[in-house]
C-alpha cells in the first residue's frame, strides 16, 4: 500500500483535475481505485463517492437524501448508532424531523416487525449500522434493506466495521447508500467513502467544484484515495483468512478469558457477529483501570468505560442494551485483524486473569 | 488516553494501604457503582488521637484509585481535626495534578473522609447520609456538595462543577439550577467573566428599531433557517409588531409556528426589545412575486 502511495507524494504530485498531462495520470490512479473499491463491495464504480472519513459519508448520505425529499419528514435509526449517525439524526430533530431511534434487546438485536411498523409514508430514511462498533453485534442488513425498499423508503448502512471482514455483492441487495472508513481496512486515516446506488437522489453536501461527478467537491486526497484501492483489492483477497484466522483468534481469547476471569461476561449477540470483535464485561470493576493495566503490558484495547471518554455515563450502546451498570463499567473490547499472532492472544490470555485479580482486590464490592 | 502524572500512575500500579481495617474506629463509605466510582475508607486512631492506620477498596479508574491510595498516605499521623481539614484540592496537589474531567474522584475521597470522620464522632452510629436537597438526580449530587467544591476550588462554571463532583453530567437537566448557585456564591466573578450581554437597546425610536429588527433577522435568524433551506424576510414594523414572510422551505414547513414563536421572536426579544411580537404576513407568502403591498 506504501508502495503505492509514496510517487504520490514525491513525484506525482499533480491535480487531477488540471488540464495537463501531469494531473491527468493521477486521474488514472483514482480511476483505478474506484474500480478496486467497486470490485470488493460489488458495484458499478460510477456509485463510489470518495470522502474524507466515516463520519463525512455518514452525514451526507443522511443530509444529502433528507434535503432531495423535503416532502418526507422521519427518519428511523436505532440506539446503538455511531455518533456520526447518532448525532446527526439528534440535530435533525431540532430542525423539525421526527427521529425514531429503534431499541435493542439484551444481545444488541432488533425487532424487525416493530422496524416495519415503524415505517410509514412520511419515512425519508433508514439509517442503520450493518454491525456494531462496540460489540461487533452484525444486523440483518440485507433483510431490512428489502423491507425498506417494499416500503418505499430509502436505506442507508453504516458499514464501517463490516467492509472487509463480511462479504458484500450491493449489485444484488437493495442497500441505497453505505459508509465506509479507510482506516478500518487498513488504509491511512482521512479517506473514507460511500456507495450512492444509482438513481438515488442526494443533495451534495459539498459544494464548490466538480470533483466526484459534482456530488462531493473538494480537492481529492490521492494518496489517501490510491491506498483505499489498494486496500480494497487486499481485503477481497484476505476475505476467507479473516473470516477463519481472525475468528480462531478471537474465540480463543474470548473463551479463555470468560473461563479465566472471575465476574467475566460476554456482551452481545454470539452468534451474530464480526469475527474480529469481542465485548466483554467485568462486574465490580471499572474498564479505565484495566485498558491502563493491558497498557502497561504492550496490550491495546479500548472500553465501553465512562472514564475513558470522559463522558460521565458509560457506552450508549451497552446501556441501551441494558447490560446493568454493575458490568457496563467494566466493558472491554479487543479487536482482532489478519495482523495479530497466537503468541499476543496467548499472552494477553496470560495477562488478563492478573489484572482482573488484582483490580478485584481493590473493590469494595467483592467480599471474600 | 488520559496525561497521568508519574505519583498518579505509581500509585495506581503500586497502590498503598489496600483493604479494610477490621473494628475500624471510623468508617466512610461513598458513591456506587451506578455512578462508576465508589470508595470505602476505614481509619483506626493511636492512643493519642492520631491516626494510626488507614486502608481502602475503590471501584473505579485509575485516577480514582490514585487518589484513594494517596489520601490513605495523607492522612496518617493527623489528628481528626486536621484530617478534617483536608480538601480535594489538596489531595489532587498531592498527586501533582489531576485531569479537569477527574477531579470528582479527588473530591470523592474527600467526602469518604468526611465520612469516616462523622462515623467516627458519632460513635459509628451514623452512617454517611446526604444532606441538603438533591439537585442532581442522576448522581445524586446534594446543593451542599456543589456549594462545597464551588467554594473549595474557586469554580465559575457549569462544566467545572460537572467535572468536579459529576453533577450535570448525566441528563443535563439540573444544568440550569447549578449555574444558579454558582451566581449565587461567586456573582462578582461570574459577571467578570460573562460572555457578551446581547446588545439591547434603552427607547428607540422607530427607525432604529427597524435597523435593528432588520440586523437581527440577518446576524441571527436566518443562517439557522438557511441550514434548513428555508429563508424569511422582514415585511413591515407596526408599533411593537414585526410582520415577516416565510421563504422557501420554511413556507411548506409545519413546524414553521413554532420556529416563529421560539426562534423569530425569542432572537427579536433577545436583541432587540422585550415587547415585540411576530405575526406572519400569510397573504404575501402565498404570492412570492408580490410580496411588498
Amino acid at each position: 500500500m506504501l508502495e503505492e502511495m509514496k510517487p504520490l507524494f514525491c513525484e506525482l504530485y499533480g491535480n487531477p483535475s488540471s488540464m495537463h498531462t501531469f494531473g491527468g495520470q493521477i486521474g488514472r490512479k483514482i480511476r483505478k481505485a474506484r474500480q478496486q473499491v467497486a470490485e470488493l463491495l460489488g458495484c458499478d464504480p460510477s456509485e463510489i463517492i470518495f470522502t474524507s472519513c466515516g463520519t463525512e459519508s455518514d452525514n451526507a448520505a443522511i443530509r444529502g437524501t433528507l434535503a432531495a425529499q423535503p416532502d418526507r419528514r422521519k427518519i428511523i435509526t436505532t440506539r446503538v448508532e455511531h455518533p456520526a449517525v447518532l448525532a446527526v439524526c439528534r440535530e435533525l430533530e431540532n430542525h423539525g424531523y421526527s427521529v425514531v431511534e429503534m431499541a435493542v434487546d439484551k444481545q444488541g438485536r432488533l425487532d424487525l416487525a416493530e422496524l416495519e411498523e415503524q415505517i410509514d409514508d412520511e419515512t425519508a430514511l433508514v439509517t442503520i449500522m450493518y454491525a456494531n462498533n462496540e460489540t461487533g453485534v452484525v444486523f440483518p442488513i440485507e433483510k431490512i434493506a428489502r423491507m425498506v425498499a417494499e416500503k418505499g423508503a430509502l436505506f442507508h448502512t453504516d458499514a464501517v466495521q463490516t467492509v472487509g471482514k463480511i462479504a458484500l455483492d450491493l449489485s444484488k441487495s437493495r442497500i441505497d447508500l453505505l459508509s465506509l472508513s479507510g482506516h478500518k481496512l487498513h488504509a491511512p486515516k482521512g479517506v473514507g467513502v460511500l456507495y450512492v446506488r444509482k438513481g438515488t437522489r442526494l443533495s451534495p453536501f459539498m459544494l464548490g467544484g466538480h470533483q466526484e461527478a459534482g456530488r462531493r467537491a473538494g480537492t481529492e486526497n490521492v494518496p489517501g484515495i490510491v491506498a483505499l484501492g489498494k486496500a480494497c483489492e487486499l481485503a477481497a483477497k484476505n476475505l476467507e483468512e479473516e473470516n477463519n484466522k481472525v475468528r480462531y483468534l478471537r474465540d480463543k481469547l474470548e473463551n479463555a478469558i470468560l473461563e479465566s476471569c472471575p465476574g467475566a461476561m460476554l456482551n452481545g449477540d454470539k452468534e451474530n457477529r464480526l469475527p474480529n470483535t469481542t465485548n466483554i464485561s467485568f462486574e465490580y470493576i471499572e474498564g479505565e483501570a484495566i485498558l491502563l493495566m493491558l497498557d502497561k503490558f504492550g496490550v491495546c484495547a479500548s472500553s465501553g468505560s465512562a472514564c475513558t471518554s470522559g463522558s460521565l455515563e458509560p457506552s450508549h450502546v451497552l446501556r441501551a442494551m441494558g447490560i446493568p451498570f454493575t458490568a457496563a463499567h467494566g466493558s472491554i473490547r479487543f479487536s482482532l485483524s489478519r495482523y495479530n499472532t497466537e503468541e499476543e492472544v496467548d499472552y494477553t490470555i496470560e495477562k488478563m486473569p492478573q489484572i482482573v485479580n488484582k483490580l478485584r482486590e481493590l473493590s469494595p464490592f467483592i467480599t471474600k | 488516553m488520559w496525561e497521568y502524572t508519574d505519583k498518579v500512575k505509581d500509585h495506581f500500579f503500586n497502590p498503598r494501604n489496600v483493604g479494610e481495617i477490621e473494628n475500624a474506629d471510623g468508617i466512610g463509605e461513598v458513591g456506587s457503582l451506578a455512578c462508576g466510582d465508589a470508595l470505602k475508607l476505614t481509619f483506626k486512631l493511636d492512643e493519642n488521637g492520631k491516626i494510626a492506620d488507614a486502608k481502602f477498596k475503590t471501584f473505579g479508574c485509575a485516577s480514582a484509585i490514585a487518589t484513594s491510595s494517596v489520601l490513605t498516605e495523607m492522612i496518617k499521623g493527623m489528628t481528626i481535626d486536621q484530617a478534617a481539614k483536608v480538601t480535594n484540592k489538596d489531595i489532587a496537589d498531592y498527586l501533582g495534578g489531576l485531569p479537569e474531567q477527574k477531579m470528582h474522584c479527588s473530591v470523592m475521597g474527600r467526602e469518604a473522609l468526611e465520612a469516616a470522620i462523622e462515623n467516627y464522632r458519632t460513635g459509628g452510629r451514623k452512617k454517611h447520609e446526604l444532606e441538603g436537597k438533591v439537585v442532581c438526580t442522576c448522581f445524586g449530587v446534594t446543593e451542599n456538595e456543589i456549594e462545597r467544591v464551588i467554594r473549595d476550588n474557586d469554580l465559575t462554571t457549569v462544566e467545572d462543577v460537572t467535572n468536579y463532583c459529576k453533577a450535570g453530567g448525566g441528563c443535563g437537566g439540573c444544568k440550569g439550577e447549578i449555574e444558579k448557585i454558582i451566581e449565587r456564591l461567586q456573582g462578582d466573578k461570574v459577571k467578570a467573566i460573562a460572555p457578551a450581554v446581547p446588545r439591547k437597546a434603552g427607547k428607540l425610536t422607530n427607525i432604529r428599531k427597524i435597523q435593528l429588527v432588520q440586523q437581527t433577522i440577518n446576524e441571527q435568524i436566518r443562517p439557522a433557517l438557511r441550514a434548513d433551506g428555508g429563508d424569511i424576510e422582514l415585511i413591515d414594523v407596526e408599533g411593537n409588531k414585526v410582520i415577516v414572510a416565510f421563504r422557501g422551505m420554511c413556507a411548506q414547513c409545519k413546524m414553521a409556528e413554532f420556529t416563529m414563536r421560539d426562534v423569530v421572536e425569542a432572537k427579536l426579544r433577545e436583541f432587540v426589545a422585550d415587547d415585540l411580537f411576530v405575526e406572519e404576513d400569510k397573504e404575501s407568502a402565498a404570492q412570492p412575486h408580490n410580496h411588498r403591498k
